[in-house]
């Protein structure tokens, strides 16, 4: 019995199914959360989502570059983070409100 | 054995991605991301993406949650959300409707098209015994030989992005203000 639960190996098409639940709760969170910090941490869980795929894919299909992608997602990743990070501190220095619906100055 | 750990790091990121969406604490939900961040690199490992494993850990599992550590801690930790209320009329079931749609969509792509995936080749050098470094000398070449324009672009990107949040963080001096 255990010699046939450990035959069993995980194909990519396991990786990917889980990739796009990863998607899903992070696609929910983004527009349920109100709070901009969290909403970027569910924007990073939808980047992982992707990053996942693309090195299950990478595996099943022989191309490297399936990996290189991952590394320049990884970078522009980073570079989000710190542009939004920075937006909010300074919207959130002149105000109190700490959740995205306070932030209605631009309505027309 | 690979299916013991694809269960356990798939425990680990399904979660530590609910973390984030249910905890009303900044903080926790920051420390659920690790938790998720990590279940993907040890994922990467087991798809033989040792590199992009590290950079993993030391990227986002490192820097960036800090980094959001650091800004929750600016912008005061004791400040929860109340996630009881529905500001929009029907947001939820709305994005529940989004949200599973997205992933029944992909998961029925993905099974109906499950022969194409499961076929397996040998492009990547896979031979970690014999030569540890052989899948950082493929990501090398690859990113520094066919994409090593976009390389140079990535740098640019992140002096721009830095140069850019320095300007937008400082504070505005008195006799700027002036003018």
């Amino acid at each position: 019995m255990s010699t046939m639960i450990s035959a069993i190996e995980p194909t990519t098409s396991w990786y990917l199914i889980l990739a796009a639940l990863l998607f899903g709760i992070g696609a929910f969170g983004v527009l349920v959360r109100r709070n901009p910090l969290v909403m970027f941490m569910c924007i990073e869980l939808m980047l992982n989502a992707v990053n996942l795929s693309f090195v299950a894919l990478a595996l099943s299909l022989d191309d490297i570059n399936g990996q290189a992608v991952v590394l320049f997602v990884m970078v522009v990743a980073s570079a989000e983070v710190v542009v939004g990070l920075g937006i909010i501190v300074a919207i959130m220095r002149r105000r109190t409100g700490m959740t995205a619906d306070d932030l209605t100055e631009l309505k027309g | 054995m690979e299916l013991f750990v694809f269960i356990v790091a798939s425990i680990m990121i399904l979660g530590g991605a609910i973390g984030v969406i249910v905890r009303s604490h900044p903080v926790h939900a920051a420390l659920s991301l690790v938790l998720t961040l990590f279940g993907v690199a040890v994922l990467f490992v087991s798809l033989h993406a040792h590199f992009l494993a590290a950079v993993q850990v030391i990227v986002y599992a490192g820097a960036i949650v800090v980094l959001f550590l650091f800004v929750i801690m600016l912008l005061g930790v004791d400040r929860t959300e109340d996630i009881s209320i529905e500001p929009i009329t029907a947001q939820r079931p709305l994005a529940v409707i989004i949200g599973v749609g997205i992933a029944a969509i992909v998961s029925a792509a993905v099974v109906s098209s499950t022969d194409i995936l499961n076929r397996k080749g040998d492009g990547l050098d896979l031979t970690t015994v014999a030569s540890p470094d052989a899948n950082i000398r493929q990501v090398a070449r690859s990113v520094f030989g066919d994409h090593v324009f976009a390389f140079e672009l990535a740098s640019v990107l992140l002096v721009v992005a830095v140069v850019g949040t320095v300007l937008m963080a400082r504070r505005i001096s008195a006799e700027e203000k002036g003018e």
